[in-house]
This record gives C-alpha cells, sequence and structure tokens, in this order.
C-alpha cells in the first residue's frame, strides 16, 4: 500500500496518539535544546555553563518551567492591552503544524495497526510547512508594535522584513529540490533521496537553504530583531512571566520545524547515512531504526544553529539585507535555471536547446548588469578613522595571535631567541 | 478515513493543540502569578531608565520596500511550485520551458530595477 493509503486507514485513537507524540517531541526536544544550547555555549565560551541543578544541570530547563509562571506579569501601560496578549497566541500556536506534515519514519506496526510515522502526507506537504513558518512572524510583528515602545517596534519591523526576505531564499533553494523530486509531498522527497542525497547532489540549493533557515529563525548571526546591543531585547523588551516563556519555546520550536524540514529536503529524511545503509539489505531503513536518523540529523542541524551562534558575530542590517537580496535571491534564480536546463538538456531538440540556452545567457547579462559601480567616496562623508568620532582607527594595530600548538609556540620561542641573540651580537659591534 | 478535507483537518487540529496548550500556559500563569502593580512598574521598561517622549516614537522607517518585493518574489514562489512539479511530464515541452523563462526574466528585470534605484542598499 502507499504511504497515502496507509496514513488513510489510521484509526482515531491513532491520530490522536501520533499528535500527542509529536507535541511532546516539539516540547521536549525545545526543552533539550535550549539546555544543550547553553551548556554548549558555555563550553565554547570557557565557561561552565549550567551545572547545579540535576546532574550536568540537566534540570535546569524544567526548573525554569516551573519557576516562569510564578512571576510577576509587568503590562506596561502604555501597551495595547488585546494585542499584547494575542501576539504570543499567535507566535506558539502555528509552529507545531510545520511537524504534522514531516516523516518521522517508513511503515511500522503500531499495536498491530500498520502505518507510517507521519501525520498526514499532504499533496502540498513542502508549501504548508513555508506558509506555518511564516505565521509565526504576525506574532513577532504585533508584540513589537502592542508594545508601546520604540525598541520591540523596531525588533518586530527588522523581523518582519528579515523573515520575507530570507523566505524567498528559502522558497528558491526549495524549488531547486522540486524540479528533481515533481512532487510537493514531503513523503515523496524523502523516497526520492534513495540514492544520492539532495544536500550533496544540489549542494547550492543546500547551502542557500542553511542560510536562510538561520535568517528565517531570527538566529545568530541573524538574530537582529532582538539584537541586545542595539534594541535591548528587541521585540520581547516588555515581556515577562509566561509570555516571554511562549516567544521563547516558539523560537526554538521553529527552529526544530526548519531543521526537519531541511533534513527532509536536503539529507535524506529518516534514511540511514551512507555506510550504515549498506548493511544487511537495507535492515537499518526499515522498521524504528529511521526514526533514529531523522532525530539525529534534526540534532545535528540544531548544533548546527547553536554552533553558529557560538562562533560568528551579529551581521549589520545593511549587510544581512544585502547578503538576502543582491546575493542569495540571485544566485537561486539563475541555479534553478541552469538546473531546468540541465534537467531537459537531453529530452529537447537542438532548436530547443538553442532558445533556452538564449534566455540563460540573457539572465547572466541582466545578473551581471546588477553588479554595482565601484564608487568614489563622496566629499562631507564621515572619514572612518580621527574626526573626533569615538570610531577605532582604520590602521588599528591588532595584537598577533598567541600560536595553538605546543611545536608552533616552541618554533616561536626559538626565533624570539635568535633574534634576541643577534641584538646582543649588535650592541657588542657597537 | 480522511478524505481531502479531512488530511487538512489533522493539520488543523495541531494549531488547535497548538492554541490549547498556550491557553492552558497562559492561564495557569494567571491564577500562579503575583500582581503587585505601582505606578513606577508599570512604566514602560525600554532599557531601564525613564522613557523620554510617547510611547509610539517616530522612525525611518523603510522596510515596506522590502515588503512591495516579498509580493513580487511570493508570487513568483508560488508559479514556480506547480511548475517544478510538471514541466519534465511529457506533453509539457520547449513552450513550458521558455514561459516559464520569460517569467523569471521579467522578475530579474524587477529585482534590477530595485537594485538599481538604490532601496536594496541601507546607508
Amino acid at each position: 500500500m502507499s504511504r497515502a493509503e496507509l496514513l488513510a486507514d489510521d484509526p482515531i485513537w491513532l491520530i490522536l496518539l501520533k499528535v500527542l507524540c509529536i507535541f511532546l517531541f516539539a516540547l521536549l526536544t525545545a526543552m533539550i535544546t535550549v539546555w544543550a544550547e547553553r551548556r554548549l555555549i558555555g563550553r565554547m565560551q570557557n565557561r561552565p555553563g549550567p551545572n547545579r541543578v540535576g546532574p550536568f544541570g540537566l534540570l535546569q530547563p524544567i526548573a525554569d518551567a516551573i519557576k516562569m509562571p510564578f512571576k510577576e506579569e509587568i503590562v506596561p501601560r502604555t501597551a495595547d492591552k488585546v494585542t499584547y496578549r494575542l501576539a504570543p497566541v499567535l507566535a506558539l500556536s502555528p509552529t507545531m503544524i510545520g511537524l504534522a506534515v514531516m516523516p518521522f519514519g517508513p511503515e511500522v506496526s503500531i499495536f498491530g495497526e500498520r502505518t507510517v510515522l507521519q501525520l498526514v502526507d499532504l499533496p502540498v506537504g513542502v508549501l504548508v510547512v513555508l506558509a506555518a513558518a511564516s505565521i509565526g512572524v504576525y506574532g513577532v510583528v504585533l508584540a513589537g508594535w502592542s508594545s508601546g515602545t520604540p525598541y520591540p517596534l523596531l525588533g518586530g519591523l527588522r523581523s518582519a522584513a528579515q523573515v520575507i526576505s530570507y523566505e524567498i531564499a528559502m522558497g528558491l533553494a526549495i524549488v531547486a529540490v522540486i524540479l528533481q523530486t515533481h512532487s510537493l509531498s514531503l513523503g515523496d522527497i524523502v523516497d526520492s533521496q534513495q540514492g544520492l542525497w539532495f544536500g550533496i547532489a544540489l549542494f547550492p540549493a543546500f547551502f542557500i537553504y542553511l542560510v536562510a533557515m538561520v535568517g528565517e529563525t531570527n538566529r545568530a548571526p541573524f538574530d537582529l530583531p532582538e539584537a541586545e546591543s542595539e534594541l535591548v531585547a528587541g521585540f520581547h523588551t516588555e515581556y515577562s512571566s509566561m509570555k516571554f516563556v511562549i516567544f521563547y519555546i516558539a523560537e526554538y520550536i521553529n527552529m526544530i520545524v526548519v531543521s526537519a524540514m531541511g533534513t527532509t529536503l536536503f539529507l535524506g529524511g529518516y534514511m540511514a547515512p551512507w555506510p550504515i545503509s549498506l548493511i544487511g539489505d537495507n535492515y537499518f531503513n526499515s522498521g524504528w531504526w529511521p526514526m533514529l536518523w531523522f532525530i539525529g540529523k534534526i540534532g545535528l542541524a540544531l548544533f548546527f544553529f547553536i554552533w553558529l551562534r557560538g562562533t560568528l558575530p551579529r551581521y549589520r542590517y545593511d549587510q544581512f539585507m544585502k547578503l538576502g537580496w543582491k546575493f542569495l535571491v540571485p544566485i537561486s534564480l539563475v541555479f534553478i535555471v541552469a538546473l531546468t536546463v540541465i534537467n531537459v538538456f537531453d529530452q529537447l531538440s537542438t532548436t530547443g536547446i538553442l532558445i533556452s540556452a538564449g534566455f540563460f545567457i540573457l539572465l547572466l547579462i541582466a545578473l551581471v548588469m546588477m553588479i554595482p559601480d565601484r564608487r568614489e567616496p563622496r566629499a562631507g562623508r564621515v572619514p572612518l578613522s580621527g574626526g573626533g568620532y569615538p570610531v577605532p582607527p582604520i590602521d588599528l594595530q591588532i595584537p598577533s595571535k598567541p600560536r595553538r600548538t605546543k611545536q608552533a609556540r616552541s618554533r616561536a620561542g626559538r626565533r624570539q631567541t635568535v633574534a634576541a641573540g643577534a641584538k646582543e651580537g649588535d650592541d657588542g659591534v657597537s | 478515513m480522511h478524505g481531502y478535507f479531512g488530511a487538512y483537518g489533522l493539520v488543523a487540529l495541531l494549531l488547535v493543540v497548538g492554541a490549547v496548550f498556550v491557553t492552558v500556559a497562559l492561564t495557569a500563569n494567571r491564577l500562579l502569578r503575583p500582581a503587585r502593580p505601582t505606578p513606577q512598574k508599570l512604566l514602560t521598561y525600554e532599557c531601564g531608565v525613564d522613557p523620554v517622549g510617547g510611547g509610539w516614537a517616530q522612525s525611518y522607517v523603510r522596510y515596506y520596500v522590502f515588503t512591495f518585493l516579498y509580493v513580487v518574489f511570493a508570487v513568483d514562489a508560488v508559479f514556480l511550485f506547480p511548475w517544478a512539479t510538471v514541466f519534465a511530464a511529457p506533453g509539457f515541452g520547449v513552450a513550458t520551458l521558455v514561459e516559464m523563462f520569460v517569467f523569471l526574466g521579467f522578475l530579474a528585470v524587477g529585482i534590477l530595477y530595485a537594485w538599481r534605484k538604490g532601496v536594496l542598499s541601507w546607508a
């Protein structure tokens, strides 16, 4: 039986069980990610991170979850009360929709009932995930607006512009996958990655997706809506108590959804990774094993998020928009066109190839024309160094980095001794 | 058991689960939290010091340009998705391909126009 037929046979108790599992999966993974992020960031910044509550601080998220409902909620007098209360609901409620269409595994048997580890396999699953991901931004914008303060307002507006810009790049990266699968159902997309994963076959699209998913979820280095050095805490500055927690959970569930989406589209979904998939006639690609691979891959993607946050400084807003509109969108447009041409190359007559090559070249010319001219600095602009502004000088001397390895250190030490010796010799001569 | 609407009903079910979770959390919060407002507490927090001026400050907002561009490109993406599923199927020949390239060409001109107009740069 096909995937859709198996799913259509699900009795009501199984559907409810799956909904419960998805809900628990989202919440538990969000909690574990919060803990893992604090521990890992701690390690990357040479500090212990939370380590008081339970072994390795494992119970820290639970302690926080118990603490937060007991905190007093402070609603500023300037806030627009109704919208202020509505915003967190709008931010969190739609986040889990994305997980409904995500295939967690192939055909299994639950209490004697044959089914697929997926709630529903919609023929337009990809679009549902994209749509659900962009509803969340309403929560952020309304939260920023209803607080009645400049900083949250700016944070909310930034978030809106950011999410819609990167959603385009993300959508175009996904189109590249659809060009290969000819189907918008996530189940079919996983099935068509039996051979090569799209992350390798369509590497440019994968790369664009990775950048866009970080921009879409407002995470570092693209966390401009809540840039604490510029906007205090951005859109949730005026939120406290449980409403703040809801924004927090929404951010993490969004991360999980885009990770799951990236896994499904580019990393083979629930398929076992390459050397393991060869063992014993696809044994590791059947039954409950695939769920392990799927969750493992999501974990890897979440680690990637945390790693980025620990490594990269925040982008400036103009740099960020430039990256989105002047790099990611044109690149993905060109990639889609190139991919289409490659795809239909052998099906077409010579005329067809010539016509499509012509359009491809026209598009390339158009893109080349977009490269901006190098401009001379205008008179009357703020100088980069000096001029009475508190900016670091452009010819700033950066102290040399200490050597990492023992060998390099000793080599550097020897060079210094030699230099010092030579200096002494000079002194002796003079 | 689920036909066309049933399948979307399941998606809506998950939305309801999310909404119920938020409602339960906020209701629990309402019952558990203390409420001792003082005029000082109800001031806007902003960044710690007393706020100056009114709530909605005027600021230089140019984000709307991106919204226009988004509408253009979202429409583009919506047309690309169904096209991508069928372009290689038999019966859709060169014409399908060329039509989509013409469409993409128009969009490229759109982004080119925005670029040369300077709306994509910030300074």
